[in-house]
């Protein structure tokens, strides 16, 4: 069971309840819960989408585009149903934040969906997990079937004339899901492939209507900012980067876990006070800051707020929030490999770029690492890489990509060191088995 | 949409907004290459070659998927776009087997093509690439995955275009793979369309594979001979010991009548041309009564003089045509008869009723619906029939012009058909076939609501979630059919031989009380309406023209009798009698098809000119080996009078075209052949042109010549056996065969008009005896021809065999 | 469908797919949970699984075979009863993972995708499977053990070894 971690600088927002129960609805209740939604359901659309923009939230899957904005894109009239979709395919290798969420505070979720509901004019929503938290699956069903026994799900939410209803969906084994279209032809029972855009979700998303996608953290914040007032939110956070940030530490560190921390918050400080420095009193060598598609910092790099402007600037991303953190005694190449490898199984095969370039660059890489590379193995892979970038059908080309352009260009010697035949100064030969 | 303007390269473009970029390229000359693009199937953006600049767009868009809008600006070629596609196929080549010179697409590859353009000549890949067995997946089509793209043409040309969903897409990443439906082998209408729509050579078919090279073939563009819808189809051709064989078929410039499309008989069933069972040498019956094979001096010399003798001692001579040969040979062939054996017993195995259909649509031009109207049509009314088996491209047409256009298909059947699918409205007929009951779909339409007879249906539809087995339902479902159709402000209605003779009349004549309503009506061969058209029909001339009161034909053909014929029923009811003298047969198998007893036949001298040794060849006195469709040149005309260029593509050693054959027979009579034949300088059309101009030019040149001179009435027919010399006294004859010459000439479909013959000259045709006898050709299946293909042959037994599991596999859980 | 009689499946499972399909606003949105839901009770996606579930939703089973080949939870052969799934994604690497599998490896005697010969259990090299932060980590069928060690991992083999025990004893199946 997933332990959970706390250190003085948290700022608890939307950890405020885990460890506290607030699983079982009527404890939930007792901090407080559903109280927004109820908020929410007496003022209207109009009061939710400017709170929620007063609040300065970005989304948490990744990109961090405003969620008010988004919400106020989907269109009043429509004669398709309108939905909302809660991402929680969680699969970006480094983050594990959503899956305590599910696990603390499933309620957070289901009033957040109700929140969104509202705010667009949707009828339903969806909570989509993936298929590996199965045993999540369950306490959120339970959760939504509570919330339907206590009337704050179905025909009347909530005693009104309002209906909402929501529907966990289960994933099984695709990071490629994660996208938002992708994720839409997945709960519609179809390959998980993206969509071609535009059309945009806001517009033409599941089975044709409008939709509004978000991330389960993300959703699981809205109901805070209605209970502490969207500009409260706001300050916590830094400039243009409302409230906190559930961190996911891993890797090298003393504490690894989550943490709920300021946007804005120092990655250094992070890494050596929060999760207590790098294991073993070993040397930094490296930080991948957002989840693996982020591309790679130096030890030189980490004195940075991170938000999504800060780390957007210093050259690489704020993505899912997960912090891996490796040691000097790790081989880049290998970490490069592992992470092409997870792309190259991931990639859903739709575009030449992707699909192909994710395959050569594993092979390559991994010919290399074994010991097998020539100098201009090291040249045709950030070749390769960079051209995938921007040329690909979804995001994920980019998401392979940036990072291995990220490691050969900052870790190059170590790639050349790898070479006339040296073997990898660090560790055993690794061979990727998954196919 | 309005036009829009917006720059590319520097040009300005004007296009309806919300054009595709790609396409407004394109048009505009503009190529932008696409692996996975392919007009009409839905957009995928998945090859990403198409990628253009555009101007204020930070990344590279796919021109595939972007609609063109007032004042854009686009950039298609740069260094930076070149780079960009030139990565995208290293990506490609990186893993392709990179077997060119043993691939069948080599040389008509489109990766090939663009690997030539953007320049991947050195190869950054060294890993080992993965090979895979090729796999079969049909008598049809086999599978080379390493060379597969991804470009899923297949899968949506299958699916979209044929509705029929037999190839899919499986695993993910590198890994992913097209994969047909039955696990290892394909279950489907064999089409191979995406053999067609593979830009590659990863889907391949049995009759092509490992044959030749794409450069060492011929390519001869004609009409495939299989059924009335006439697909124009591009025949390779390679040269062979015993003349030239076939080994291809396909419409490779998707140009023509069926634009992408051809069906299985067209692309496979060619193979008949080189059966082992051709008829190569004639064949005379000797003292014995056995048939030997003789010279073509000696079986002209003895047909001709036994005709003589027949005509001399005042006998009857019957003859039988064809819907498989040409216009020019059926026109020569009723000419010859009438003119030279002076008989008016013509007629030929009529599989429809097109004299019916014209004696309905006398008088009123432009009623009739050509193939290419149903591809755009907004309504159509389609009644009985089943075009999914029967008429392929039609039914192509229909699905497309639903998927593109949203038009509205209505459906009356006897039994539900595919292609409800796609209907808006489908109506079960409570008539059966053999009650001919179709007729009183015209009565309801015309506003009879007791016509149709609900209570004797006793099959409840189970389809019908609505159905209820009360007859006021289906009554109701009915009435708002018929509204529904009478709401439509224009409409085709496409029907088949279940009306024949005053049923067509009556449906006729209600669509005709309404405005913009065409008609067409559908025949079972390559020229069942051509041999109609010709005058195969004992009562009447070509165009329909009564011989009561034949008109210019009067003046044309000395010894016209004005009594009508015999048909072929009384035909061979006449030999039965041992009242026919001779019956010359061309094409056609009357034993097998009106099942005579051989018997009959023992007074009569019968000569047949045929392909194969048919059960009437048989028995014939004389049996001459012609030519096919694929080994002549002239003209054709489909279901739906739409006439098209036949070009010989293959020949085969000793036999002689069907044309060839008559006007020998008729010089062997001692006919003045330039009366049968205009050709030369004394033929009443056509102006001779100085051979000068094309003699001597290059060979390129010269067929461009031809084509020139052709178009303007100015051929060269030195030849008597040169058809085109008849197709000019067909053009001064028939007004409906007022052809576009340089249309047909290109190779395209050029309409003809059945609303022909005013009203009062058809009078004469009383009521006459129903002698259609319908063929029903299915998917696999195509008369004599069919069952002389290995391929096709192998083709239905494999597909018998596939659904014969399926139901196997239900009965057994 | 109304075809219980002839499921494959347990009569809950049957009720519970009747149930699934009427759910969604489409019917075919079904399908990823119903295949994930037989393979629990199956073990794995026969052509039959496939077949009756194409049947329940109204598609064809060649979109099924399409559908299920895409996720990588869904499998087309059996594993042992308990299916161990390591996670040797980067945060599980850093923190050993790669010496786990090599130890679960030589405990279990098979490698990747291999299954004991008793069929108790199957070993297979997983992405990340959401618990980068207790790595390294690893799942039995659903059940999440992480913060590993070779000796917790001994720990938890045993566990379910004696639970094979007892249920084989209680003659209990294979996947009920
Ligand atoms: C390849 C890929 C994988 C993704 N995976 C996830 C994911 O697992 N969870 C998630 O919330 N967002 C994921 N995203 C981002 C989503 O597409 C989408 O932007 C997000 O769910 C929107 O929510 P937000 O605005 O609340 O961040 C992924 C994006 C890409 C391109
Ligand atoms: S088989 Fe051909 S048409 Fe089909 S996806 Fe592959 S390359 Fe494209
Ligand atoms: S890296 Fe192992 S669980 Fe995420």
């Amino acid at each position: 069971m997933p332990r959970l971690v706390s250190h003085p600088d948290e700022v608890k927002i939307v950890t405020r309840r885990f460890g506290m129960g607030a699983a079982e609805i009527d404890r939930y209740i007792e901090l407080g819960g559903y109280e927004s939604a109820k908020k929410c359901l007496e003022q209207g659309p109009e009061f939710i989408i400017n709170e929620m923009k007063a609040s300065g939230l970005r989304g948490r899957g990744g990109a961090g585009f405003p969620t008010g904005l988004k919400w106020s894109f989907v269109p009043k009239q429509s004669t398709k149903p309108k939905y909302v979709l809660v991402n929680g395919d969680e699969s970006e290798p480094g983050t594990c934040k959503d899956h305590l969420i599910f696990l603390h505070d499933p309620h957070a979720v289901i009033e957040g969906t109700v929140i969104a509901g509202l705010a667009i004019g949707a009828k339903t929503g969806f909570i989509y997990l993936r298929g590996e938290y199965r045993y999540l699956i369950e306490i959120v069903e339970k959760a939504v079937a509570d919330a339907y026994a206590k009337g704050f799900l179905g025909k009347n939410i909530f005693g009104s004339e309002t209906e909402f209803q929501v529907i966990v969906q289960t994933g099984a084994g695709a990071y490629e899901v994660g996208e938002e279209s992708a994720l839409m032809e997945s709960l519609e029972g179809k390959r998980g492939v993206p969509r071609i855009k535009p059309p945009f979700p806001a517009v033409v998303g599941l089975y044709g209507g409008p939709t509004v996608i978000n991330n389960a953290e993300t959703i699981a914040t809205v109901p805070h900012i209605f209970a502490m007032g969207g500009a409260a939110y706001a300050a916590v956070g830094s400039e243009r980067n409302g409230g906190t940030r559930l961190f996911g530490i891993s890797g090298h560190v003393e504490r690894p876990g989550v943490y709920e921390l300021p946007m804005g918050y120092n990655l250094k400080k992070m890494i050596y006070e929060v999760a207590g420095g790098v294991r073993g009193g070993r040397q930094l060598k490296a930080v991948v800051p957002g989840g693996s598609s982020t591309p790679v910092l130096l030890p030189s790099e980490i004195d940075l707020g991170m938000d999504f402007d800060q780390v957007g600037k210093a050259g690489s991303m704020l993505g899912s929030g997960g912090v891996v953190v490796i040691d000097d005694q790790t081989c880049i190449v290998e970490f490069a490999l592992r992470t092409i490898s997870f792309y190259a199984h991931e990639s859903c095969g739709w575009c030449i770029p992707c699909r192909e370039g994710t395959d050569w660059l594993k092979k390559s890489l991994t010919r290399f690492h074994a010991g097998f590379g020539t100098m201009k193995d090291i040249d045709n892979i950030q070749y390769l890489a960079e051209n995938m970038m921007g040329r690909t059908f979804c995001p994920l080309g980019d998401a392979a990509a940036m990072p291995t352009i990220g490691f050969v260009k900052k870790f190059r010697k170590e790639f050349e060191d790898h070479l006339n035949g040296k073997p990898c100064p660090f560790a055993k030969h690794v061979e990727v088995a998954l196919v | 949409m309005p036009d829009v303007t917006f720059t590319v390269d520097g040009k300005k473009l004007t296009a309806p907004a919300g054009t595709l970029l790609i396409d407004a390229c394109r048009k505009a000359g503009i190529e932008i290459p696409a692996f996975c693009y392919y007009p009409g199937l839905s957009l995928q953006a998945a090859c990403r070659m198409c990628v253009v600049r555009q101007e204020k767009v930070p990344k590279l868009q796919t021109a595939c998927t972007t609609q063109v809008g007032e004042g854009q600006v686009f950039v298609t070629e740069s260094a930076e776009i070149a780079q960009a596609r030139k990565a995208t196929i290293e990506l490609l080549l990186g893993n392709h087997p990179l077997d060119c010179p043993v691939c069948d697409a080599g040389g008509e590859c489109e990766l090939q093509d663009m690997t030539f353009k953007y320049g991947a000549g050195e190869s950054l890949y060294v890993e080992a690439k993965q090979h895979r067995e090729e796999q079969k997946w049909s008598p049809a089509v086999y599978f080379d995955r390493p060379r597969c793209i991804l470009c899923y043409r297949c899968v949506r040309m299958c699916g979209e275009g044929m509705d029929v969903w037999a190839l899919g897409i499986q695993s993910r990443g590198a890994s992913a793979t097209i994969a047909p439906n039955g696990g290892d082998h394909l279950d489907c209408e064999q089409c191979g369309m995406c053999i067609d729509a593979c830009p590659v050579g990863a889907l391949t078919s049995d009759t092509y594979r490992y044959k030749t090279r794409p450069w060492e073939m011929n390519h001869v563009a004609t009409v495939c001979t299989h059924c009335g819808d006439g697909c124009k189809v591009t025949l390779g051709i390679r040269q062979a010991d015993n003349g030239t064989d076939i080994v291809r078929a396909d419409n490779r410039d998707k140009s023509g009548i069926n634009g992408d499309f051809l069906c299985a008989k067209g692309r496979f069933g060619f193979d008949f041309v080189e059966s082992p069972d051709r008829l190569t040498k004639p064949l005379i019956r000797n003292a014995a009564g056995t048939l030997e094979p003789a010279t073509w001096e000696q079986a002209i010399r003895h047909v001709a003089s036994k005709l003589k003798e027949v005509r001399a001692a005042g006998r009857a001579i019957g003859v039988i045509g064809s819907n498989t040969t040409t216009n020019e040979e059926n026109y020569l062939l009723q000419k010859f008869a009438r003119t030279v054996l002076g008989t008016n017993n013509i007629d030929h195995v009529r599989s429809t009723d097109y004299p019916g259909f014209a004696a309905a649509m006398a008088g009123h031009d432009h009623r009739a619906a050509s193939l290419r109207d149903t591809q755009t049509a907004k309504a159509i009314l389609l009644i009985g029939g089943n075009p999914t088996e029967e008429h392929p491209l039609l039914a192509w047409n229909l699905r497309t012009n639903f998927r593109l256009n949203q038009a509205r298909l209505y459906i009356a059947t006897d039994s539900p058909i595919k292609l409800e699918r796609q209907a808006l409205m489908s109506l079960q007929l409570p008539v059966s076939l053999e009650s001919g009951g179709y007729e009183s779909l015209s009565d309801f339409l015309g506003g009879d609501d007791n016509a149709l007879d609900f209570g004797a249906m006793d099959d409840v539809i189970e389809s019908r979630p609505t159905q209820t087995d009360t007859v006021p339902t289906e009554l109701t479902h009915a009435k708002t059919f018929r509204e529904a159709v009478l709401a439509e402000d224009s409409l085709i209605v496409i029907f088949g031989e279940e009306f024949r003779g005053a049923a067509i009349q009556k449906l006729v004549a209600w669509g005709l009380g309404k405005e913009n309503v065409k008609f067409a009506y559908l025949g079972d061969y390559v020229n069942s309406r051509g041999a109609a058209d010709m005058g195969l029909l004992p009562d009447l001339l070509p165009g329909y023209v009564p011989v009561s009161e034949p008109g210019a034909f009067g003046e044309e053909y000395a010894n016209l009798s004005k009594q009508p014929g015999l048909d072929a029923v009384q035909m061979l009811d006449a030999a039965g009698r041992g009242e026919l003298g001779a019956l010359y047969v061309v094409g056609a198998d009357p034993i097998a098809s009106y099942g005579v007893d051989p018997a009959a036949f023992e007074n009569t001298f019968v000569i047949v000119q045929d392909i194969f040794l048919t059960e009437t060849a048989a028995l014939a006195d004389v049996v001459l080996p012609s030519a096919s469709l694929y080994e002549k040149t002239g003209t054709v005309t489909n279901s739906y009078g739409d006439v098209q260029l036949v070009k010989k593509a293959a020949d085969k050693a000793g036999v002689k075209t069907d044309f060839e054959i008559l006007v020998r027979v008729a010089g062997g009579m001692g006919i003045d052949i330039k009366k049968l034949v205009p050709f030369g300088t004394t033929g009443k059309g056509g102006v001779t042109a100085d051979m000068g101009q094309s003699r001597g030019a290059q060979s390129g040149e010269a067929d461009r010549h031809a084509v020139w001179l052709t178009a303007n009435n100015l051929e060269p027919r030195l030849s008597p056996f040169d058809p085109l010399a008849v197709l000019d006294e067909i053009q001064r004859l028939l007004p409906a065969y007022q052809l576009d010459r340089l249309n047909l000439f290109g190779g395209n479909d050029v309409p003809s008009q059945p609303g022909f013959v005013p009203v009062s000259d058809l009078l004469a045709q009383a009521a006459h005896q129903d002698v259609v006898l319908p063929a029903h050709d299915g998917l696999f299946t195509s008369g004599t021809l069919g069952a002389h293909t290995v391929a096709l042959t192998e083709i239905r037994q494999y597909q018998h065999s596939v659904s014969d599991a399926v139901v196997a596999e239900t009965a057994a859980d | 469908m109304s075809t219980e009689s002839l499921s494959i499946f347990s009569p809950q499972l049957a009720a519970r797919f009747d149930a699934l399909v009427e759910k969604y606003p489409l019917r075919r949105s079904a399908l990823i949970p119903m295949l994930l839901y037989a393979q629990d009770e199956i073990g794995y996606l026969s052509d039959a699984v496939m077949e009756e579930v194409a049947e329940r939703i109204g598609i064809t089973t060649l979109d099924v075979r399409n559908v299920a080949s895409y996720y990588s939870m869904l499998r087309f052969k059996p594993v042992g009863k308990y299916n161990v799934q390591v996670c040797t994604n980067i945060s599980c690497m850093l923190r050993g993972a790669y010496d786990i599998f090599e130890h679960l490896q030589d405990r279990l005697g098979i490698g990747h995708k291999g299954v004991t010969a008793d069929g108790v259990f199957s070993l297979e090299e997983v992405e990340c499977i959401g618990v980068c932060c207790w790595a390294p980590a690893l799942q039995v069928n659903y059940d999440f053990h992480d913060d590993l060690t070779n000796e917790k991992v001994d720990d938890v083999l045993a566990s379910y070894r004696a639970k094979a025990r007892s249920e084989q004893a209680e003659g209990g199946s294979a996947h009920a």
